[in-house]
């Protein structure tokens, strides 16, 4: 049994160190479906380097909040990294919390966020702001009833536990219940995230931006915090995603064997989600701004509907 | 003269937080002075509900009495009503019979009354004063009517007495006491549709006022809430917990909506005060029904939930009530629009504003996190239940609690971000001053009771669950967990607020750490904001409070029914250039235009058709008078 | 969607290899050497118009197609200065914008470096001696690099910015 603290610097270490190359490989997959060869999948730890080179020039206009901010979303995103199931059902942050303490922890992340975007005092940063906590506050009612349907079928809200009993459950891929809530937490993870067709992450018009607004006066060290967390909330939302709903390879004992093949079988999943997130983001638009709140609407409808499989099957 | 007037409400404070300490502790007394008052006469008896609540009174009016020593200004006049507000305040908890609590529930609100109207010239005080005052009697006689129609089925108008004879008492006269304690006590809790005095009075009032009243004098509604739904009247129908669910789930949206859209930092706050009463609603929602159930452990984790919302919310919305203070003070003004910068010139109070603004945003691992985790379980576990009908309420609270979740974090976003970041708008807020030593001790010491009763949950919901268990005459729950883990209902979750901060504060040495490890550039350079080379910056080029909520203006127009004004004066020599554009986005209640203007209207008209009764003719007087005469002869 | 998906992966990656023996004039306020070490691998580029007919833009703009593919070489266009490594000045530098372009320089982080594009950003080209002009871009800003032409091809552009960050061909 590898004692705790092993397996959290275990999951750290994948989440802090693995999330620039899923960013990499997700913009090398766009690449080719388009005809370009595209940026190595590698490319991501060569801009960190060099962003770490470069001086930092902050605004006069901005506080100790924007100085802050990419701490503070650091630091979040490592403790969601102690508490996602990443190598072992069970990692050592399980008992502090549960999906709900995700939710928000996130939610904190995305507060700070919008503050530093205010912060600047510039009209990007306050209208990226704006959109994203409204984003947030629109795709939270689908996360908690996507939730809340999973609980009731297992019984519990703890991670740990859910992914257990999900994977003793036979035939859970074909349960419409369980893919509904799939399907809404998937359309949640691209407005979280801000990937296509929520927000495009690779846009240069600023009346089109969402989270890339609100990072336009970071340079520097800060810039490569705050890139980094981004990628691994993509990460934590990606693994959160394949883990929960399809735990087959996550085990309950901290063995050596067992948890390397469980971030084998996060790795196969992750890909896949990826591939899927790349074929999406290539062939649809970006949705006008307000049409996302219908988007949301109707994930949350997805989420509605799961919850009602699942109390009316009861 | 006004030190010893707020000295003596913080001793008072401090008596009465002892007191309700030691009520909740299980110590219980009496006091009976029958030649007092008349119909029973003057009763106070201290048991567990009644000691948290006057603890909660205490534990607030402490920190607003301090900081109002640091207010220059005010009568003398202000200073006794405050004394006699919070004195009655204390007194409504500890009262054990109908008199007594509607001698103390009036004096309050006549003091109150004189509070919100301390700036005698304005017109808006004056109306807001005068809208609370109708509204709180309005809430008054549905009040008495319904203690009169309980005392009426009981024999006897004392609360002891009361429960007792409750199981006894016919269906529809219990409902229909419910039904009138449950709309008097809503109209003073500023629950959906009976929430317009709030607006006006709490912005209108003194900022240490506004604190005690929005902290303090609406979760007396909500303990009256709980006095009539879960105490005097025994277990009730399953409509009752269901009716309640569906206010709070209604106000805690609504009062989130309409406080995103509000430019007017103190009505902002009000607003907020609806909706936080509305989660606390979804709690004790929650434990009527599952009580009427018959699922006692779960009714005490609802009424549990709802406490520690009850002074998690009384801790957080007097410190950003304080704190709005501080900066109305300092800038002179309340709209957030003319404010801006104010973090560089009052550190303390932005420091400060920034802890309530979290904790009431429900991030964790504060104290607000906490009670809408624990109210989350609650409405998860509806399972339990098997009425299809019901699940669906549930879910209905468990969709508007995340929305308003959510939505709490954007508007709050948009409180601190537009008054306290970036560059000042107006000239006031450019030579805004820090609040005096006393505003900022009080403020401070709010701050730290928010991220202890947050860090310390596992210590503070055990004694909940005994003061919600004397409620609900059932055992105190089974141990919840240990000092670091919070377990609920068996395996169903978990939560240790104290893990996650200590991970917060390691995991934010990990990237000072990793910086300096891989060799970093460490330099900085300060230059101006980037706006694409343009030579001019100025505060006007930073977003606005309206322009930030509104992406919510559009998608929640149903309720705002937002109008657009435009207004441009073009330059005298030709209509191609244009002097000044003003641009105002005003949004309505609906509930002005479809509740209240309605509901006025009739009144009129009836008003109108009764006045003709009085005509000013002595010869139909004389009729009436004989026609009185026959009919007392015919009944007789 | 499908049929999208379908013609790109019939059409497969149609990138070309990057022609040999680009043109570029090195004015050199910063050794070369220094540029590649810190830029070698990651370049993020902020393209500043100051002026310009738009002739360079599209030559530009034809960089981060499938043809000729910037980021291939770990070189992608940023929207703020904030967040770039090199400013890709075209046009004569324009009275008007003068002002404009060292603000963004002075926003841009250090270390960085300007390159400038087409004989208007040499030393004004056709419009040299213009009363709107101010001259080349060297004339408002420290540059490092020139790349000729008017307008530069992208393969130009292309092999210029590569030979300036020191990648192999």
């Amino acid at each position: 049994m590898i004692s705790d603290v092993v397996v959290a610097a275990i999951q750290v270490l994948v989440v802090g160190a693995g999330a620039p190359l899923l960013v990499g490989a997700l913009r090398t997959l766009r690449a080719r479906l388009v005809g370009r060869r595209g940026p190595s999948p590698w490319q991501p730890y060569a801009d960190l380097r060099k962003l770490l080179a470069k001086e930092a020039v902050v605004s006069t206009t901005t506080s100790w909040v924007f100085r802050a901010t990419p701490y503070l979303l650091v630091a979040t995103m490592l403790v969601i990294a102690l508490i996602v199931p990443i190598s072992v059902a069970r990692p050592p942050l399980a008992f502090a919390g549960d999906i709900i303490l995700l939710v928000y922890l996130f939610m904190l992340g995305t507060f700070f966020l919008a503050l530093a975007g205010l912060d600047a005092g510039s009209a990007f940063g306050g209208m990226g702001a704006s959109r994203a906590v409204a984003i947030a506050a629109l795709a939270e009612p689908t996360i908690i009833v996507a939730v809340f349907a999973l609980a009731l079928r297992a019984g519990t809200i703890d991670l740990g536990r859910v992914v257990e009993r999900f994977g003793r459950e036979p035939w859970l891929a074909a349960n419409p219940a369980h893919l509904l809530a799939f399907a809404a937490f998937f359309i949640v993870m691209l407005a979280e995230t801000g990937r296509l067709p929520v927000d495009n992450p690779a846009t240069h018009l600023e009346l089109t931006m969402i989270h890339e607004a609100m990072v336009l006066e970071y340079s520097g060290r800060y810039l490569a915090l705050v890139e980094w967390a981004a990628a691994m909330k993509l990460f934590l939302f990606m693994a959160l995603l394949a883990n929960l709903f399809f735990p087959w390879g996550l085990t309950g004992p901290a063995e050596p064997v067992p948890m390397l093949l469980g971030l084998l079988a996060l790795a196969g999943k992750l890909a896949v989600l990826a591939s899927a997130v790349a074929v999406l983001e290539t062939t649809v638009a970006k949705l006008r701004l307000f049409r996302v709140p219908e988007l949301l609407a109707g994930s949350f409808a997805l989420a509605f509907l799961s919850l009602m499989a699942v109390i009316l099957v009861r | 003269m006004d030190r010893l007037a707020y000295g003596l409400a913080t001793l008072i404070g401090i008596a009465a937080t002892g007191l309700g300490g030691y009520g909740m502790l299980g110590g219980a007394g009496t006091l009976r002075l029958a030649w007092l008052v008349p119909l029973g006469g003057l009763e106070l008896s201290l048991d567990p509900l009644g000691g948290f609540f006057l603890a909660l009174i205490g534990f607030t009016a402490v920190p607003a009495s301090i900081y109002a020593m640091g207010y220059a200004g005010g009568e003398g006049r202000d200073r006794f009503a405050y004394l006699v507000f919070v004195v009655s305040m204390g007194l409504v908890p500890l009262a054990s019979n109908a008199m007594t609590f509607a001698i103390a529930w009036e004096l309050m609100s006549l003091a109150s009354y004189f509070l919100v109207l301390h700036d005698r010239e304005s017109k808006e005080s004056i109306r807001a004063a005068w809208i609370y005052a109708v509204m709180t009697h309005a809430g008054l006689a549905c009040l008495l009517a319904g203690m009169l129609l309980l005392g009426a089925g009981a024999g006897s108008l004392r609360f002891d007495d009361w429960r007792a004879a409750a199981p006894a008492l016919a269906g529809t006269a219990r409902s229909a006491a419910f039904v009138l304690l449950a709309l008097g006590f809503a109209g003073k809790a500023g629950v959906i549709p009976l929430h317009v005095w709030l607006p006006l009075a709490h912005p209108a009032a003194p900022s240490h006022v506004s604190a005690l009243m929005s902290g303090v004098m609406i979760k007396l509604g909500v303990y009256g809430l709980l006095r009539a739904s879960l105490d005097w009247l025994g277990v009730g129908p399953a409509w009752w917990g269901a009716a309640l669910l569906v206010a709070g789930a209604a106000s805690s949206v609504i009062g989130v909506l309409y406080a995103l859209v509000e430019h007017d930092l103190k009505r902002l706050l009000a607003f907020h005060s609806i909706e936080n009463i509305g989660i606390i609603l979804l709690g004790v929602g929650s434990a009527t029904l599952y009580r009427s159930a018959g699922l006692e452990a779960l009714a005490l984790l609802g009424l549990a939930a709802a406490l520690y919302h009850t002074v998690n919310h009384a801790a957080f919305k007097a410190l950003l009530f304080l704190g709005a203070g501080a900066v109305v003070h300092a800038t002179g003004t309340r709209n957030m629009e003319e404010m801006g910068g104010l973090i560089k010139r009052m550190p303390w109070t932005a420091a400060c504003f920034l802890v309530g603004s979290a904790a009431i945003a429900a991030l964790p691992p504060l104290n607000g996190f906490v009670s809408e985790w624990l109210t989350f379980l609650v409405l998860f576990q509806n399972t339990r239940l098997d009425a299809v009908g019901l699940n669906l309420v549930f879910t209905l609270g468990i969709a508007s609690l995340a929305l308003t979740g959510g939505l709490a974090m954007a508007c709050f976003v948009k409180a601190f971000g537009i008054t306290f970041l970036a560059l000042p708008r107006s000239d006031a807020a450019a030579h805004a001053h820090e609040a005096p030593p006393p505003m900022r001790f009080a403020m401070v010491t709010l701050a730290a009771s928010c991220v202890a009763l947050g860090l310390g949950a596992t210590l503070v919901i055990p004694a909940l669950g005994a003061v919600a268990a004397s409620v609900l005459r059932t055992a105190p729950p089974a141990t919840v967990g240990d000092w670091l883990t919070l377990r609920v209902s068996g395996d169903f979750a978990s939560l240790s607020t104290l893990a996650i901060a200590v991970a917060l504060v390691a995991s934010l040495l990990v990237p000072v750490v990793a910086l300096r490890l891989v060799g970093a550039s460490r330099r900085t350079r300060g230059y101006e904001t980037w706006g694409c080379g343009r030579i001019v910056q100025t505060a006007r080029m930073e977003y606005t409070a309206t322009a930030f909520a509104n992406p919510f203006k559009r998608v929640f127009d149903f309720f705002y029914r937002p109008t657009k004004h435009l207004d441009i004066d073009f330059h005298p020599e030709s209509r191609f250039f244009v002097e000044r554009i003003e641009y105002e986005n005003p949004t309505r209640s609906i509930f002005d235009d479809w509740l209240y203007r309605p509901a006025l209207d009739l009144l009129r008209v009836v008003a109108r058709a009764a006045g003709t009764v009085q005509s000013g003719s002595a010869n139909l007087y004389l009729a009436y008078i004989l026609a009185a005469l026959l009919l007392m002869l015919v009944l007789a | 969607m499908f049929r999208q998906l379908r013609t790109a992966l019939r059409t497969g990656i149609v990138t070309e290899p990057v022609a040999r023996g680009g043109e570029i004039e090195r004015i050199g306020t910063r050794l070369a050497w220094e540029i590649a070490r810190l830029f070698g691998r990651s370049l993020a580029i902020r393209q500043v118009d100051a002026g310009s007919c738009n002739g360079c833009e599209l030559e530009i703009g034809g960089l981060t197609g499938p043809h000729y593919d910037l980021e291939r070489f770990g070189v992608h266009f940023v929207a703020s200065p904030r967040h770039a490594d090199c400013l890709l000045v075209t046009g004569p530098v324009t009275r008007n914008m003068a002002e404009a372009l060292r603000r963004t320089w002075r926003a841009t982080p250090d270390p960085k470096f300007v390159v400038a594009v087409g004989d208007c950003g040499r030393d004004g080209g056709l419009f040299r001696g213009s009363y709107a002009v101010v001259g080349g871009v060297a004339d408002v800003v420290p540059v490092d690099a020139v790349i000729p032409g008017c307008p530069p091809s992208p393969a130009a552009l292309l092999a210029g910015l590569l030979e300036a960050i020191g990648r192999p061909r």
